[in-house]
């Protein structure tokens, strides 16, 4: 089945947002959205559910937490519970303050570089990975938003030229 | 322009009549023209330096640590001091990337890029010491938990330099993730920009595909909010975990606890200092001066007078708890720091980080670029000389007379380190050739609330 999209690309990011809001307001169906730059309440303003990236980094640095205690225990309290400058190795907590610097070492470190791998792979970031936006100015100062067709052709261009679009293309959408 | 309101009495960050197309242009600029001659004669030089410092660290590791200067009493000297010196220069760059991003400063985005370069570049220097500083360094692995073939021998986690492990591996490789994905809108920037083919492939190569969506975006703001959060903590004890390699022994003039938090100021002033003396350079030789203005160079000034002053408020703390501790020991450590045969290090250290940062309280040295490159010079040597009176005056004379001694480096030991400060000046030069050195993306978020001609717009209307 192909579909077509209508690509509008815009100058300007104030004019861009005000486009969104309108296409948004006329109901029309946003496939996509390419910005230079971030630009602050564009995915409010496109409805974009928010992003969930910071509960699962939390949830990677307990992973992290929980694996350098269970390693420090075994290794120091349970494997080989030696006599090291009179360090207390009969339990974990005697001995806990000197494991604290690790604890908090593969805390973050988990924390962080799951939560880089889990944006990598949702974002579809790899190193080979081809770049999929439309034209090659959406990375200088171009803004190009993506509307799917659904009915007249001709009343939707019209539509985004009003908005403010510098330029409109229609092309089948793979 | 509602939504881009500013105070009118903030002064622009981007000077000049900018578009979005011309912050692409020059930041492209180095990265797309060819290097010129002064290039290649700094690069030569400190690529031979480097050689000159590699052929160093082999000659230690195939002879041994005797070819060092180090005796039975002072086993580190500088080996530790410079990694401890080049652990703190990092550290300016994530306070850069990330506290100041925590702080919503908008002044960071034209030089965090260079900062996180810094940081990377210096902490691998900072990472060859604790390699090459053992005595049987093949054996390097064992100080990691792998289950081994003897009866699972593992490490003892009681060890500080056991947690140094954990805490520069983390450190640089948590630095180089969020200073790479931070990248990959700029690479993407080239790419698209690319008229060589190869040029384009390696690009399209470093962008990881990066092709600037709403929800790339939306992800990509928090994962940096998320890494600046973590990255925060991670700075911070990164250098107490440092400074815990003297602050948990028994030696007087080591075993402090104010360690940990001097450690960490005086690692954000010689870092900062070390970021002042790159950026004066970058700005001129990149064209790059409608970025990096004045007011960054002055603002990073005024965070080397706050941080010079909580370092030069520790020394006081110091000398006084020692004065006030009633231990001789500790009273003749700081006696001998300021009078015994080190006493010219101490002065020297005292005057570049005491002295020196104070002269920022005037406005007009600080916003003076040759003076704020000067000092950002002596800061560094001050710096390198903190970490040398600290672990050289503390272990010459301590609790037996009869072990007092001296140390004098060997020319070994000097050209280590000079091989290491060749070895960051080729990586920081090889950077700024071919990386986007000003996070262009980001710059581009701030120009309508901060370039020079949005904001004579706005102050026109009246608004």
């Amino acid at each position: 089945m192909s579909s077509k999209v209508v690509q509008a690309l815009y100058n300007d990011d104030d004019v861009l947002m005000h486009a969104v809001k309108e296409v948004r307001a006329a109901d029309h169906h946003i496939e996509e959205v390419f910005t230079p730059f971030p630009v602050h309440g564009l995915d409010k303003a496109m409805g974009l559910p928010h992003t969930r990236i910071a509960i699962a980094a939390f949830c990677y640095g307990l992973v992290g937490l929980a694996f350098a205690t269970w390693m420090m225990n075994y290794m120091m309290i349970q494997n080989w519970p030696q006599d090291i400058g009179g360090k207390p190795s009969m339990s974990f907590w005697y001995n806990m303050p000197s494991f604290v610097p690790i604890m908090f070492e593969l805390t973050v470190f988990c924390a962080a570089h799951l939560m880089v791998i889990t944006f990598y792979m949702r974002s579809k970031l790899w190193p080979f990975k081809e770049a999929e936006n439309p034209d090659p100015r959406t990375t200088d100062d171009m803004f190009l938003m993506e509307v799917s067709v659904k009915g007249n052709e001709e009343e939707l261009t019209a539509f985004l030229q009003n908005t403010g679009a510098v330029e409109i293309k229609v092309t089948e959408k793979h | 322009m509602a939504s881009h309101y500013e105070a009118p009495i903030r002064e622009p960050l981007i000077i000049g009549d900018k578009s979005y197309h011309d912050i692409t242009k020059d930041v492209a600029a180095p990265v797309e023209g060819k290097a010129n001659k002064q290039w290649w004669i700094v690069f030569i030089i400190s690529m031979a330096a480097f050689l000159w410092g590699a052929g160093c660290m082999l000659y230690t590791i195939g002879t041994g640590i005797g070819t060092w200067g180090l005796n039975k009493t002072v086993g580190w000297a500088w080996d530790i001091t410079n990694f401890v010196w080049w652990v703190g220069i990092g550290h300016a760059g994530t306070l850069i990337s990330a506290v100041l991003l925590l702080f919503r400063q908008k002044w960071r985005m034209a030089i965090n890029r260079s900062a996180e370069a810094m940081t990377i570049f210096a902490v691998v220097q900072a990472g060859l010491f604790p390699i090459i500083h053992m005595g049987r360094p093949w054996m390097g692995y064992w100080v990691l938990p792998i289950p081994n073939q003897f009866g699972s021998l593992w490490t003892n986690f009681n060890s500080p330099l056991l947690w140094d492990v954990f805490a520069i591996s983390t450190y640089l490789s948590v630095s180089l993730v969020f200073w790479w994905t931070g990248l990959l809108p700029d690479f993407a920037m080239l790419r698209d920009r690319a008229v060589r083919p190869f040029q384009k492939k390696i690009y399209g190569l470093l962008s990881f595909g990066w092709s600037g969506r709403a929800k790339d975006w939306q992800r990509f703001e928090e994962v940096s909010l998320v890494l600046a959060g973590l990255a925060t903590p991670l700075v911070l004890s990164v250098h107490t975990i440092v400074s815990m390699d003297f602050a948990t022994s028994v030696i007087p003039g080591w075993h402090t606890t104010i360690f940990p938090p001097y450690f960490v100021a005086g690692a954000v002033f010689s870092g900062f200092a070390m970021v002042q003396t790159l950026l004066i350079i970058m700005r001129k030789v990149s064209n790059l001066e409608a970025y990096i203005t004045l007011q960054h160079i002055e603002l990073m000034n005024i965070i080397i007078m706050v941080t010079g002053s909580i370092v030069g408020c520790a020394y006081i703390t110091e000398l006084f708890v020692a004065w006030y501790s009633g231990v001789e020991y500790e009273q003749y450590a700081f006696l001998n720091r300021a009078t015994g045969p080190y006493a010219w290090a101490y002065w020297l250290m005292m005057t570049c980080n005491v002295f020196s940062p104070q002269f920022m309280w005037s406005k007009k040295l600080r916003t003076s670029i040759i003076f704020s490159f000067g000092i950002s010079i002596v800061v560094n040597i001050g710096m390198w000389f903190e970490r040398f009176v600290i672990i050289v005056t503390s272990l010459h004379r301590d609790y037996l007379p009869s072990s007092w001694t001296m140390f004098s480096p060997s020319f070994v030991d000097i050209g280590i380190y000079v091989g290491t400060i060749g070895f960051f000046f080729v990586l920081f030069l090889l950077y700024a050739r071919t990386f986007p050195v000003i996070a262009q993306a980001e710059v581009k978020s701030i120009l309508k609330s901060s370039g020079e001609n949005y904001k004579k717009l706005r102050d026109g209307n009246h608004e």
